[in-house]
């Protein structure tokens, strides 16, 4: 029962991107697309998911002191292979998100999820917990990308809807259009959870 | 010329937080009130400077010539994070004054994306020494103003009436995608 419950925490009660408000920058710089939004999400989730272990697995034998300076590193290591793994297998996303990728060292919800859950919890309920919080934000992510997407340059996931020389709102695919989605993204998350009571 | 074009370019056609979105966190964490934003814009200045230029040297005479530049993600938050320590110790000895005004804003710095993102960028665009240091304290200069001009923004609309699910963050999100639309007028002004 309380397993569900640490799964099911980060899609939209503790949603990182929509309710707590955390990571920010990728969610406004690399969802100018439906496909960079789901390879960020993705990206992210990886190292969550693998620093929460570690750290769990190591939480006894980190010294207070040191731990954030441990986690960093830990986080660090697993960014590094993030990075050379899609520059070698695939390139053109790793160019269209660039410097996001090795920024995802400093995405708050990594850090945050090591800090408040990964050295409290068993390994097996970190993993579940980093599950939960990494699908949360690759939702986020995906739903900013295909808006973005389909009113910038009228389709999702590169298929198009609408002709090739129909007039879009290109002001979505520019950075005012990511601020703004983001904006009322957020506001929508406040009376969706007001009106259901999460 | 070359320096010119790099502080325009920093500050106004590809602003660090309305154009590029890195620091998006304290864009948006400390922007309440214009007092605040000014101390956490100073502390943004005095770090970046330096993380540039540290950041830089140790790319280019030492993880170049070991040939260990995929090191350079690790290296550089550590570099970061242990400069921003430093900074605060020297600080509270040498300047107690600049510390009581700097103090609270300098550990949220380390967490601070905008200082990673752009010396990875420096280092991308292959900048010398002093290029990556006027890089880093322009776009500093840039978040700065960006910071400041939200905080007096989100003053005024602490006093208007708004719906209340538009309250806080998405309101000052409005906001900042409207200063970012007429960021995008520098466009023209240098050309790249």
């Amino acid at each position: 029962m309380s397993a569900i419950k640490y799964l099911t925490n980060g899609l939209l009660k503790e949603n990182p991107t929509l309710v707590l408000v955390l990571g920010t920058c990728p969610t406004l710089a690399v969802t100018t697309s439906a496909n960079n939004a789901i390879g960020m999400g993705i990206a992210t989730t990886f190292v969550l998911l693998c620093s929460n272990i570690l750290i769990a697995a190591f939480k006894n034998y980190i010294p207070n002191k040191v731990r954030i300076p441990s986690f960093i590193v830990i986080i660090a290591t697993f960014v590094t292979i993030v990075n050379l793994v899609m520059q070698a297998y695939t390139p053109d996303l790793h160019k269209s998100l660039g410097v996001f990728i090795p920024l995802i060292v400093v995405n708050c919800i990594i850090l945050g999820r090591a800090e408040a859950f990964a050295q409290k919890n068993s390994v097996f309920h970190s993993i579940l917990d980093a599950i939960g919080m990494g699908l949360g934000f690759t939702i986020a992510l995906l739903a900013m990308g295909s808006i973005r997407e389909l009113l910038g340059n009228g389709s999702i996931f590169n298929y198009k809807f609408v002709s090739n020389d129909a007039k879009t709102i290109l002001l979505f695919i520019m950075p005012p259009g990511a601020f703004i989605t983001y904006g009322f993204l957020i506001a929508l998350t406040n009376n969706i959870k007001k009106k259901f009571n999460i | 010329m070359e320096i010119i074009s790099i502080i325009i370019f920093a500050i106004l056609v590809n602003n660090v937080v309305l154009a590029q979105f890195l620091g998006i966190c304290p864009f948006l964490g400390v922007s309440n009130k214009i007092s605040t934003s000014v101390g956490m814009g100073g502390a943004v200045i005095f770090v970046m400077t330096l993380a540039n230029l540290v950041t830089t040297l140790i790319y280019k005479y030492i993880l170049v010539p070991i040939n260990v530049t995929f090191m350079q993600i690790i290296t550089f938050i550590l570099v970061i994070a242990s400069l921003v320590q430093i900074v605060e110790i020297i600080l509270k000895k040498v300047s107690p004054s600049l510390y009581q005004a700097l103090g609270i804003y300098l550990p949220l710095i380390t967490t601070n994306c905008a200082v990673l993102g752009i010396a990875l960028l420096a280092v991308q665009k292959n900048y010398n020494v002093l290029n990556s240091v006027i890089y880093g304290a322009s776009t500093a200069v840039g978040f700065t103003l960006a910071l400041i001009l939200l905080a007096g923004i989100r003053e005024q609309i602490e006093l208007v009436q708004c719906p209340k699910g538009m309250r806080g963050f998405p309101i000052a999100l409005i906001t900042a995608g409207l200063l970012s639309l007429a960021f995008m007028g520098f466009a023209g002004l240098i050309k790249v």
